[in-house]
């Protein structure tokens, strides 16, 4: 029998179903996988029992004919999604021993349709990260290392455990969450497809929230049919959650295969910034050709107001975190720590529970918001944001998808970049989208010179997912897909 | 824009945060390096631009004014650190 671990979504789907194997023996094949694979530290909790009972049920369904679109496909869930009774951290000391009393919309819609659950995935803590060192729980390892070298590197962030999981076949896809870059950035690093769809396409019920008029989830998987089989589950239109939008969820995976003839591609010259490596700016030519090469028309376009989306998301992204973390107060859920009075316990109880790098968007997002800075700051980058948004708008009269670099460089290694503002610069190419609430995919594009995955970006209009399914396996179509060796 | 120690206390004690003393220095440089990058923002002419409210244009969804879920006050307070008879237990606020 093949590995079972190395099928992807659509062949395990195909295996299932001709009784090739069984729901139980793909989740076992994955428990064991998981269990080889600690040294990644992808996954902060496993959940076994849990996995093989989802599974034996998929069995149970499998054999009465009444399969959902994912029955008995094994994925891992980031610690961000609520599920019930089960570990939920946002790998937040602060949310010590939560478990949920209820289900995520996106995690509930995934068992819907058959899914089992492996366990929770590694992050960065409350999402705030670019390279998954913030996480309570310590670094995830990046399945990849540099040619002839045995260095660790980082996964991305924040969906270090998601985006390593699937890179290293720990899981058949992931669920993930992206507020800046946080699926597109570590997919790029590890070699995997990951979208961010339509701000609202999603329900955010159930997720802990970080910047709600950014955050959005979405999957992580082996390639970009797996992706779209993944939204389709994941995405729908949820009472719970006032911005999911009303609109029925397209069968994504129909798209892929879509001749892109006559597709219009924007190459957004704002995007060639300054120190650029030439492998980057190599590999961006190379996709705008792959596709040219399948009759898509390429189009140079303007988007001028790029390079203050970064500055306008560290005002927007730290105010809304401020607010929505101002709940962790060791009252309803958490740590305590105690003090002389309950205001001492609130602030002992906060700052023994958020990391450094969250203490630091608080503040920010507390200066930011505090009495006399609010127009200054707050009001003027919704203002930038009006100006990204009006800026994709005009491009849309021009052409269909735009393309982009996914992140300005390969991964790199723990500790190698300190400074907060130098981490926040990875999110350069991605938080353009999350500004102006666009969907975006990350697809896997080459290598770089020392053997390290790189990825491109396609941003795509309102709604507009099947566009960028459609191009996307244009481009893996053309460059192929890129597994890690395996080390561990 | 430089932050000093003082704004870091003050900000740090809206927030609910305590900082150590020896803390602050490290954090007032950090968030004067944070602001400083913010700061280019400034450059762009927002003269008659609104502000962003909604990235997706879409009318607000209203609701019938009605209970639809609720009556399980244990599934409410099981992750309190302390609970007493379906209540978050806090520290005394009136003497």
């Amino acid at each position: 029998m093949t590995n079972l671990t190395s099928l992807t979504i659509s062949a395990a789907r195909d295996g299932l179903k001709k009784k090739q194997f069984t729901a139980l023996e793909l989740t076992d094949a994955y428990l064991a996988a998981m269990e080889k694979a600690r040294v990644l530290n992808a996954y902060i909790l496993e959940t076994p029992e849990k996995a093989r009972e989802m599974a034996k049920a998929s069995d149970a369904r499998l054999a009465a004919g009444q399969c959902g679109a994912l029955e008995g496909i094994p994925l891992g869930i980031k610690d961000l999604f609520a599920t019930e009774g089960v570990h939920t951290q946002a790998c937040s000391h602060v949310l010590d021993g939560f478990k949920p009393q209820y289900e995520s919309t996106v995690s509930a819609n995934l068992w819907r349709d058959g899914a089992v659950m492996l366990g929770k995935l590694n992050m960065d803590e409350f999402a705030m990260g670019s390279s998954n060192e913030t996480s309570y729980y310590g670094n995830v390892i990046n399945p990849w290392k540099r040619t002839n070298s045995n260095a660790a590197l980082v996964p991305g962030g924040s969906s270090g455990g998601s985006a390593a999981a699937v890179a290293a076949h720990i899981c058949a896809a992931a669920t993930a969450t992206d507020t800046g870059g946080s699926i597109r950035q570590p997919a790029a690093f590890t070699g995997t497809v990951g979208i961010k769809p339509t701000y609202g396409r999603c329900s955010r019920w159930g997720i802990v929230a970080f910047a709600s008029s950014l955050d959005q989830a979405g999957p992580i998987a082996r390639d970009v049919r797996d992706a779209a089989i993944m939204l389709k589950s994941m995405a729908s239109v949820d009472p719970k959650d006032t911005t999911s939008v009303d609109l029925p969820v397209p069968d994504y995976e129909a798209a892929i295969g879509r001749p892109i003839k006559g597709l219009r591609v924007g190459i957004p010259k704002e995007y060639r910034v300054d120190g650029m490596p030439a492998e980057i700016d190599a590999l961006w030519s190379k996709g705008a050709e792959w596709l040219k090469a399948q009759g898509a028309e390429i189009v140079e376009i303007s988007l001028p107001h790029t390079k203050y989306a970064l500055p306008a998301y560290y005002i927007v992204a730290p105010a809304e975190a401020s607010s929505n973390l101002a709940r962790y107060d060791g009252v309803r859920y958490g740590l305590r720590v105690p003090g002389d009075d309950i205001v001492d316990m609130y602030e002992n109880s906060r700052a023994a529970g958020f990391g450094r790098e969250v203490q630091r968007r608080i503040l920010i997002g507390t200066y930011v918001l505090s009495a006399g800075y609010y127009d200054a700051y707050y009001v003027r980058a919704q203002k930038v944001r009006t100006l990204i948004k009006n800026d994709f708008d005009k491009a849309w009269d021009k052409v269909d998808v735009v393309l982009t670099p996914a992140t300005p460089s390969p991964a790199f290694a723990p500790g190698e970049i300190t400074d907060p503002v130098q981490m926040y610069l990875n999110d350069i190419f991605t938080v353009t989208v999350n500004m102006a609430g666009l969907p975006g995919i990350a697809v896997p594009a080459g290598l770089s010179a020392d053997g390290l995955p790189l990825g491109l970006q396609l941003i795509g209009k309102p709604f507009g997912e099947e566009t960028l399914f459609q191009a996307a396996a244009a481009i893996e179509a053309a460059a192929g897909g890129y597994t890690a060796p395996q080390w561990w | 824009m430089s932050v000093d120690q003082k704004t870091v206390k003050r900000v740090a004690r809206l927030a609910r945060l305590k900082v150590k003393d020896e803390d602050v220095p490290r954090l007032a440089g950090e968030l004067s390096a944070i602001l400083g990058f913010i700061e280019q923002l400034n450059e762009v002419d927002v003269a008659n631009v609104e502000p962003m409210t909604s990235v997706v244009t879409m009318k607000m969804k209203m609701r019938n004014d009605v209970v639809t879920d609720g009556h399980y006050p244990q599934k409410i307070v099981a992750n309190a650190p302390a609970q007493d008879d379906d209540f978050f237990m806090v520290p005394r606020v009136i003497e």
